[in-house]
């Protein structure tokens, strides 16, 4: 900036108030300049397409009914994906409600009640410190906590548990947005028909901001069902040829089984593996194409 | 005035209907302090990891001596004889996060700089959203990426790769970093006031010159924060660096030879090596504890350089 300025000032003034003599050359540069960031977005995009291409061709050719109705198997040919499935669908079917009861409170407390002082910062900076911590340190906790000193075992719970603890400062963040984007004016006007505090939130801004809730709890939720290493410390990496029957059971899941397939050295279990992956990003598709829908078609701009 | 006169009436009025309403009181008085319990429980979260660290590290460490764990350049705690120096792994974890930002730092700042200085509008509402598909896609896959194809395609360009290696698995999270760099960055960039460019432009600067001139130093604690969450993410990342890596400490700065990271010790013990409460499995705590207190001090030092050296217009 300084040497822009240096340029312009009064005493240059009478050399450059044609064109500058060098601008050809700094123009040259910044288009110059452009195509190497436009060839970073690039690079960055081609890497997306080499990796889902490179997955799909390896996964498409195991990828049969029986992948969807075979428990995991020591022959590849058999192998199939049903127990992780199931078992993915009920660990959301648990963390999901768990960690939006969890999440939500929290941040209706933050916007709504808490008042701006040290113990309300503290809970905030925990908050955005905790988003921080890395997943597998969220593994030991649950391993320690869940399965040992609550006695729960390797079970479905102490995942859930687990998981909803990672994905809570998702869950907060995105809630605290939503909710602070109702504007204060329905607010005031709920106060001014006499409603109190808890009716003014359940009525008024709950219902104005459920789409934006909606949208940052789907999209934490697939941040979970990709999550690997929490799951494997609890461990939840066993055999498992049987379906879940209740929270207490053991239990696998989608990526988890992926991991299982990929660490074994026999080319054909990476093929039944990038057909599972090709089903984990679809599933993972579908939740944000929802989280997409809902954003569009029930937010309302105040 | 009127209003004044009838204001406590009409409060009045109100509160003798609310009392009435016993039901609306109760769920008045309860609804707070059951939003400040899940509050509260996310600082029990952050509690309960501490303790839980510090419980079973000092278990470790009434074991095994703590000038061992911090001085030891040896790794090996399956051996007879175990050696548990920490070193080679903080060796493995920084030396596959330094890998990956040797790739992400770069490309994601010309991407936040592209998108935020040179795209338009449309350009910029299309690339976000694939970007942002490349930060959702789990771990683990880029983990099967890693190993299946990146490795493979090295090892016909570097002939004495590993299959097991710290260079792979080092770019391979580079890449899943891109889009935090730049979508970090970019947040900063966008945020520099538009009068400051149209100032720039005014005085015959080029697009290039606003941009690395005005705009970037205006946005460099962000775009700086951006970069120490970013490696903090790095060092935090596990299920790329279990898969591609490698289970074998550090032996130097060799990139073509397997490096075990934190991470994936944490994770390759808890898959069945270590039996509860041998020595083993309490190390796995205070590798996590290592790993906790550098990640959190790299997020602290972010938010530290955001708030502190923020350029306020």
């Amino acid at each position: 900036m300084k040497e822009v300025s240096q340029e312009t000032t009064p005493g240059a003034q009478t050399q450059h108030l044609s064109a500058p003599s060098n601008l050809p050359k700094r123009e040259w540069k910044n288009r110059v300049f452009k195509t190497i960031f436009a060839t970073a977005v690039g690079f960055s995009l081609l890497m997306l397409l080499i990796l889902i291409i490179r997955i799909i061709t390896q996964g498409i050719g195991s990828l049969d009914w029986q992948l969807f109705t075979n428990f995991a198997s020591r022959h590849p040919e058999q192998a199939g994906l049903k127990a992780p499935l199931i078992g993915t669908i009920w660990m959301m079917a648990l963390t999901a409600p768990i960690s939006f009861v969890l999440g939500v409170g929290t941040a209706i407390y933050l916007e709504e009640y808490a008042k701006p002082n040290r113990f309300t910062a503290l809970i905030q900076t925990n908050i955005s410190n905790l988003a921080g911590v890395p997943s597998v340190v969220f593994g030991l906790l649950g391993l320690t906590l869940f399965v040992r000193e609550l006695a729960l075992g390797r079970s479905l719970i102490a995942g859930a548990l687990t998981m909803s603890l990672l994905i809570l400062p998702i869950i907060v963040v995105s809630t605290q947005e939503a909710l602070r984007a109702v504007p204060s004016e329905l607010k005031q006007a709920s106060y001014a028909m006499g409603a109190t505090t808890w009716q003014t939130i359940f009525k008024v801004v709950l219902p104005a901001s459920v789409p934006g809730i909606l949208t940052g709890t789907i999209l934490a939720l697939s941040r979970a069902i990709g999550e690997t290493a929490p799951l494997i410390m609890i461990g939840a990496l066993t055999y498992i040829a049987f379906l879940p029957e209740s929270i207490m059971s053991q239990f696998t899941v989608m990526p988890i089984q992926i991991f299982n397939w990929t660490n074994r050295p026999q080319e054909e279990f990476h093929m039944v593996a990038a057909a599972g992956i090709i089903i984990l990003l679809v599933m993972l598709l579908l939740m944000n194409s929802i989280a997409v829908w809902i954003r569009n078609k029930f937010q309302r701009r105040f | 005035m009127m209003s004044d006169n009838e204001r406590p009436s009409i409060r009045k009025m109100i509160e003798d209907k609310a009392s009435q309403k016993g039901a609306t009181n109760a769920a008045e008085k309860t609804m707070p302090k059951l939003f400040l319990i899940c509050a509260i429980i996310s600082i029990l979260t952050t509690f309960g990891i501490v303790l839980t660290l510090l419980f079973e590290t000092i278990t470790f460490f009434s074991e095994v001596s703590i000038v061992e764990f911090l001085t030891s350049s040896q790794w090996y705690p399956m051996f007879s004889d175990p050696d548990y120096g920490i070193r080679p792994l903080l060796l493995g974890t920084f030396t596959i996060a330094a890998i990956a930002m040797v790739v992400a730092i770069p490309v994601g700042l010309a991407v936040a700089i592209y998108l935020s200085e040179y795209a338009s509008d449309k350009i910029r509402r299309t690339i976000k959203p694939i970007l942002e598909v490349l930060a959702g896609i789990p771990t683990i896959v880029y983990g099967f990426f890693a190993l299946t194809f990146v490795t493979p395609v090295l090892q016909a360009v570097i002939p004495g790769l590993a299959i097991y290696n710290a260079l792979s698995p080092g770019l391979v999270m580079g890449i899943m970093i891109i889009p935090m760099v730049a979508s970090l960055s970019e947040d900063a960039m966008s945020a520099v006031p538009q009068s400051m460019r149209e100032g720039a432009f005014a005085l015959g600067a080029t697009r290039l010159e606003v941009s690395l001139r005005v705009v970037f130093p205006a946005a460099l604690s962000g775009i700086i924060a951006s970069f120490v969450l970013s490696i903090s993410r790095a060092i935090g990342e596990t299920m790329i660096v279990t898969v591609a890596g490698g289970g074998s400490p550090a032996q130097g700065l060799d990139i073509t030879s397997s490096m075990q990271t934190m991470t994936a010790y944490i994770v390759q013990m808890s898959l069945g090596d270590a039996g509860f409460g041998t020595t083993v499995y309490y190390s796995i705590y205070a590798v996590g504890m290592t790993l906790f207190i550098f990640t959190l001090a790299m997020n602290l030092l972010a938010q530290f350089i955001s708030k502190r050296f923020r350029e306020e217009y």
